[in-house]
């Protein structure tokens, strides 16, 4: 681990003004994150800048009805929440499914968001990674990828290519949920919606949001959503606990009589963003709540889909996983009992 | 050893007050609350399993909560209270989560068992302050007056905490022995 | 001689149990010293080559560095040395994560620090990793590790087959798995003098002292090994690996300075040991009553090209059930990779899934139910040995289980229970595991009537000296009871002192044999301090023995046994998997500490459902390393992976094992658990999986 520099400023304009001015420099809140890659030698700063305590510890009742959620509430306070857990049901499950206790107890909103992409060779120094050393090659392509993508990913050109999954629960969650992130900078605060803050790795795989170096995650909003109130969050792994996802949903539906009237769909586990799964949700509309509905719907989703063909393990499982956890998810949701 | 004027580290002074004792030290940037108790304090209670947050075995209550003190840099918990499984008991005596691991023999190498408990200490206040787990049946509920824990809620809740000698089945009796007898209390 | 049982039997929580629960029971790496320094190493980035340069001048100066020690600075060991204890001898480099250069440091921040500015160019050369059993490299070795016969035919296996009524011929494959015990592989070394202090995380301080004395070239006791408390070991703790040396050479370039190097979990994939993968295929004939006329069960299987090691497979067939004919082979595909090691029941481990998933798989085949199955082909006397055994009640245990499990209401037909979206089966395994007595273990008894211990003119105490290591077993309150019984005495007045090579040789926690070897030796010891000292002996009186031989050795085999019991669950659309209950019963002669046994037990169920539904040790061949090489990626079960899960032993007085009646128990646990957990699976979903572990993608 290089050493670095520890400051914790007044306020958030002041830590914002510290790490844009600094390269070198980077954000510490939670820690659970950085401090793992500080340790791995990924992450290199040479300033650490402790936001804690600069941004909100508060959930508040938005204006409009929603919630306000400080980027410094800890992820176990947020999923504890009785609005959250009331009225955002898919945020809490999503939260409670992450982690574990003790983990959950540091991590913040707004850590929770920028944790990095996950590969197990972006984190081993001894291996090319486009992601930690661009035009390196990517590892995971013919290595082990039992947790890589299925969708938006880059397979070539190789010095591009990266099949990285990120890796947060909570973040699939808001992406149901229409969040908005606010974002401070030096030029001033923004709002940017949460679907567009991850980004797929295209041809520049070493970045995983559109912030700006410096920009700080200040607060998520949560818009009023009477369709949340009836929502999952599913998520499929390896162990029963205390793992990533393989894959995760984030479902809300509304069922009038026979006929699915709205829906919202995301994916975990399956892209280097949170998925929001848009080609899902219009095949669901006017369609019967039937697992064939539910299954058609999956297969929209997953037209373009093109797993990690590895020899040492790849994602074609995650096809048909893909297709079983939102079936699972949404019979859930919608009150049905068939089986496959 | 050098002369190229380079001094690795950047160090800072802070203070921690740790199972009841405080102390005053100056530690490189880089220490964590872990190594900070262990190789400068030479408080041993909390271990070291893997270092990345991804076993518990240095589980700790910092200010109150259950926390992981690998993940946690020092320096960035100047003057924070840190209590250790060996600062849990009063005067001395065992803390009842204690007694319980020894009578149901809820340990075999005891490395993992001081975070262990730490983290059952930590998951009962939680529990009793309503917060909800994702086995949790009903998260709409009123849980102000706690969560009730079967042995389901307390294998999910004790989940962070691995134990490679395999004596989970003997943590969940141990901790389900306390959380009922603290709720009959 | 026989022990008449008082404490022996009795539920005796551990005695370090406060200290532990306090986390006040010092582990290797918490022992004090003053000022110590902190080790970290430079680690081969290749698989296979020669190292042409190190560049340690930025590592250099750094405040805070004492030392940067290099294959051209480092002292010199001995010759005569296992291949892989050459730390820094040389530039050849045989495996990824091999060390290259060591860094000693005043603060454990610098060292790594200082470690990760080492400079290291390599000449590399080709490498093989992967285990491919068309490989031409593959050879029949001698010997397994335990050192039996490699391969051992008896009858025409492929005739028999080829008469059978029915047969059953498959492949399983295990995997590669790790120990991964909680507290990493750590030595703090310190040389006073010609004198190495060395505390270790070992199941042997006696074989660690061994291998460090032969490495320096030193007298035995010129070197002292100290562990009180071991943090798990599982096997990995029980051979001296690399790090050992490593600190204990750079120790030697700072006299009188404590060094200290904890591995860290990445490293604990690299160099200090692990189950190789398996492949195994396996042939069961039978006739039309289900009596088995051919067992072969042929298996291919990873090691190190440095050294070998031969995980012992099959050995598990040659001694479970009666067959007209059998086979059993073993080939080795030498890898340019780390050294295997024994993990917890080598070789039982995945030789009982193999050969218990194929038991299924014929009483599938046969229409029989899979109990009596076994039941049908229940030997008379050992085939492996001839001998009669000195206790066998592996049938009394699949009934005993069957019983509790409700066995007889199970509906045979598999995929036949859907409840609440999840297809529910259940299973059965059986288990063996040898009982061993390894010689050589040196106890003393010492009675203590005055100074600290002792009472001035009341009843005395005794101090009991072992140099056995109890890395979670159970050591320190079964050696304390089995010592009560010998001296007849209740267990407050016996002082146990172990993890000390001060305290003379002793074999290694591992092979279950701990409580057999050095049980037998306390035994002894006692026996002679009685007959010389009588009930009263004076202050100091002291007698020793050394394990003695067991007299039955050649006149009955003796094994354990034991029946697991598994339900499973796996969600119809994901294929999820989950074991709500496991039971596991077991014969295993008398139970010297019914508490702590449970925990034996069940820790090994424990870690067989782990490797049934878990772990997999990722190696890729590519770059010849573990690539899952962390908690987060190699999975281990956690709480909420176990279910309801119970043990129970069947009382069986065995007089031949030893004179306590014990059978080990520390690994039986393991073996048969996920085969059990396997032929649940099937029967819950009528899918086979032959292949460790058993993820939801066989499901979909």
């Amino acid at each position: 681990m290089k050493p670095f520099a520890y400051e914790r400023p007044d306020d958030a304009q002041g830590a914002v003004a510290t790490v844009s001015a600094d390269p070198d420099a980077a954000f510490l809140a939670g820690g659970t994150n950085l401090v793992d890659h500080l340790r791995l030698g990924l992450a290199t700063p040479s300033t650490l800048v402790d936001v804690t305590g600069l941004t909100s510890t508060e959930i508040t009742d938005a204006p409009d009805g929603g919630l306000s959620i400080g980027a410094g509430v800890r992820n176990a306070d947020l999923a504890a929440d009785e609005r959250v857990r009331a009225r955002y049901p898919v945020l809490a499950q999503a939260m409670l499914a992450g982690a574990s206790g003790q983990l959950r107890n540091m991590a913040t909103t707004g850590g929770n968001l920028l944790q990095r992409t996950r590969c197990a060779y972006f984190q081993d120094l001894t291996t090319p990674c486009n992601k930690r050393q661009p035009g390196s090659g990517c590892s995971a392509l013919e290595g082990w990828a039992r947790h890589h993508a299925v969708l938006g990913a880059t397979h070539e050109p190789a010095d591009v290519a990266c099949v990285a999954t990120h890796p947060s629960d909570m973040a699939v969650a808001l992406a149901v949920l229409d969040a908005q992130v606010r974002v401070l900078g030096a030029e001033g605060e923004r709002s940017i919606p949460l679907s567009t803050l991850h980004r797929l790795p295209g041809g520049e795989p070493s970045r995983d949001t559109v912030l700006a170096h410096g920009e700080l995650v200040t607060a998520v909003d949560l818009p009023p959503s009477p369709i949340a109130a009836r929502s999952t969050y599913y998520k499929v792994r390896d162990r029963a606990s205390f793992a990533f996802a393989l894959v995760s949903v984030a479902a809300a539906i509304e069922v009038v009589g026979d006929t699915i009237t709205d829906a919202r769909l995301a994916l975990g586990g399956v892209a280097h963003k949170p998925w929001r799964a848009t080609a899902a949700e219009e095949a669901l509309v006017g369609a019967p709540p039937t697992d064939d509905t539910f299954r058609a719907a999956a297969r929209a989703e997953l037209v373009d889909a093109r797993p990690v063909e590895s020899p040492r393990g790849g994602t074609a499982f995650k096809l048909p996983l893909v297709t079983a956890a939102v079936t699972a998810a949404l019979r859930g949701l919608a009150g049905g009992e068939e089986h496959a | 050893m050098a002369d190229t004027g380079y001094l690795s580290g950047v160090h800072a002074d802070l203070s921690l007050t740790v199972d009841g004792r405080r102390h005053e030290l100056t530690v490189d940037t880089r220490t964590t609350v872990l190594d900070a108790l262990r190789e400068h304090l030479d408080i041993t209670s909390a271990k070291k399993g893997c270092d990345h947050g991804q076993c518990g075995a240095c589980t700790v209550l910092l200010d109150g909560r259950r926390t992981l003190s690998c993940l946690s840099l020092a320096v960035a918990h100047d003057g924070s209270e840190v209590t250790t499984a060996d600062g849990l008991g009063a005067d001395g005596a065992l803390h009842p989560l204690q007694e319980a691991f020894l009578a149901h023999d809820a340990y075999q190498c005891g490395y993992c068992t001081p975070g262990q408990i730490c983290s059952a200490v930590g998951m009962l206040e939680e529990a009793a302050a309503g917060h909800p787990s994702v086995v949790t049946s009903d998260l709409g509920a009123d849980l102000t007056a706690g969560v009730d824990l079967d042995r389901t809620e307390i294998a999910e809740r004790m989940s962070g905490n691995l134990c490679r000698c395999g004596a989970y089945a003997h943590i969940v009796d141990a901790v389900d022995e306390v959380a009922h007898r603290e709720v009959a209390r | 001689m026989t022990l008449t049982p008082h404490a022996m039997g009795t539920a005796m929580p551990r005695p370090e149990g406060p200290e532990k629960v306090r986390g006040r029971a010092p582990y290797a790496f918490e022992h004090p010293a003053a000022e110590p320094l902190y080790l970290f190493p430079v680690q081969a980035a290749i698989p296979r080559g020669r190292v042409t340069a190190i560049d340690t001048s930025a590592a250099d100066a750094l405040d805070g560095v004492v030392l940067v020690l290099t294959p051209e600075t480092a002292p010199r060991l001995s010759d005569a040395i296992d291949p892989d204890h050459g730390v820094l001898q040389s530039a050849q480099v045989h495996q990824y994560g091999q060390y290259v250069a060591a860094v000693v440091a005043t603060t454990s921040e610098t060292a790594r620090e200082a470690a990760d500015l080492v400079r290291v160019t390599y000449a590399q050369e080709p490498h093989v990793a992967a285990l491919d059993e068309d490989s031409s490299e593959l050879y029949g070795p001698d010997t397994l590790v335990t050192g039996a016969p490699a391969d051992d035919t008896r009858g025409d296996p492929d005739a028999a087959l080829a008469g059978a009524a029915v047969t059953v011929r498959a492949t399983y494959r295990t995997p590669m798995e790790h120990h991964e015990p909680m507290e990493p592989h750590t030595t703090v070394a310190v040389w006073e003098g010609e004198r190495l202090v060395v505390h270790e995380a070992t199941q042997a301080v006696s074989w660690t002292r061994q291998a460090l004395a032969g490495a320096f070239g030193l007298a035995e006791d010129d070197v002292d090994v100290v562990a009180p408390h071991v943090g798990g070991g599982f096997g990995s703790k029980g051979g001296t690996h690399p790090n050992t040396v490593l600190t204990a050479l750079v120790a030697r370039a700072v006299p009188g300075r404590t060094v200290k190097y904890a591995l860290t979990r990445q490293q604990m994939f690299d160099l200090v040991g692990y189950r190789p993968a398996t492949i195994q295929h396996v042939a069961l004939g039978a006739d039309a009553d289900g009596r088995l006329t051919a067992i072969t069960h042929d298996v291919v299987e990873q090691s190190s090209r440095i050294q070998e090691f031969v995980e012992p497979t099959a050995a598990f067939s040659r001694g479970m059930y009666e067959a007209g004919a059998r086979r059993t082979t073993h080939r080795v595909a030498p890898l340019d990779i780390g050294v295997p090691t024994y993990m917890r029941a080598p070789g039982e481990a995945p030789g009982s899934f193999g050969a218990e998933c194929a038991m299924d798989e014929l009483a599938g085949a046969l229409g029989v139910d899979p109990i009596e199955l076994r039941v049908r082909n229940e030997p008379e006397v050992d085939p492996e040995q001839g001998l009669p055994y000195s206790s066998r009640n592996l049938v009394a245990c699949l009934r005993r289980g069957a019983e509790r499990f409700d066995w007889s209401r199970r509906d045979p037909t598999p995929r036949s229970r859907l409840v609440d979206g999840w297809w529910h089966g259940t299973g059965v395994a059986a288990a063996s595991f040898p009982v061993v007595r390894f010689p050589g273990s040196e106890a003393r008894v010492r009675a203590a009537r005055n100074g600290a211990l002792g009472n001035g003119a009341g009843a005395p105490r005794y101090v009991v000296e072992i140099a056995a290591s109890d890395i979670g077993q159970g050591a320190w309150a079964a050696l304390t009871a089995i010592a009560a019984d010998a001296l007849d005495v209740p267990v407050e007045r016996i002082d146990l002192a172990i993890g000390d090579t001060a305290f003379g040789s002793a074999s290694p926690a591992g092979g279950s044999s701990g409580t057999t070897s050095w049980g037998a030796a306390i035994t002894e010891a006692a026996e002679r301090f009685r007959d010389k000292y009588g009930d009263d002996p004076d202050d100091g009186d002291e007698a020793d023995a050394t394990t003695p031989d067991n007299p039955w050795a050649a006149e009955y085999a003796m094994h354990a046994y034991g029946a697991h019991f598994a339900e499973v669950a796996v969600h119809a659309d994901t294929g999820e998997i989950r074991v709500p209950r496991m039971l596991g019963v077991f014969a295993a002669g008398r139970i010297v500490n019914p508490l702590t046994a449970r925990s034996q037990f069940l820790g090994g169920m424990t870690m067989g459902l782990s490797a049934a539904l878990h772990e997999e040790s990722v190696l890729d061949d590519r770059f010849g390393h573990v690539v899952n090489r962390d908690f987060a990626g190699y999975h281990i079960a956690t709480c909420a992976d176990v279910g309801r899960m119970d043990v129970e032993w069947l009382d069986e007085d065995d007089p031949y094992v030893n004179p306590m009646g014990s059978k080990g128990i520390g690994e039986i646990g393991i073996v048969g658990a996920a085969a059990a957990i396997a032929n649940a699976a099937h029967h819950a979903t009528g899918v086979r999986v032959r292949s460790l572990p058993i993820t939801l993608d066989a499901f979909l």
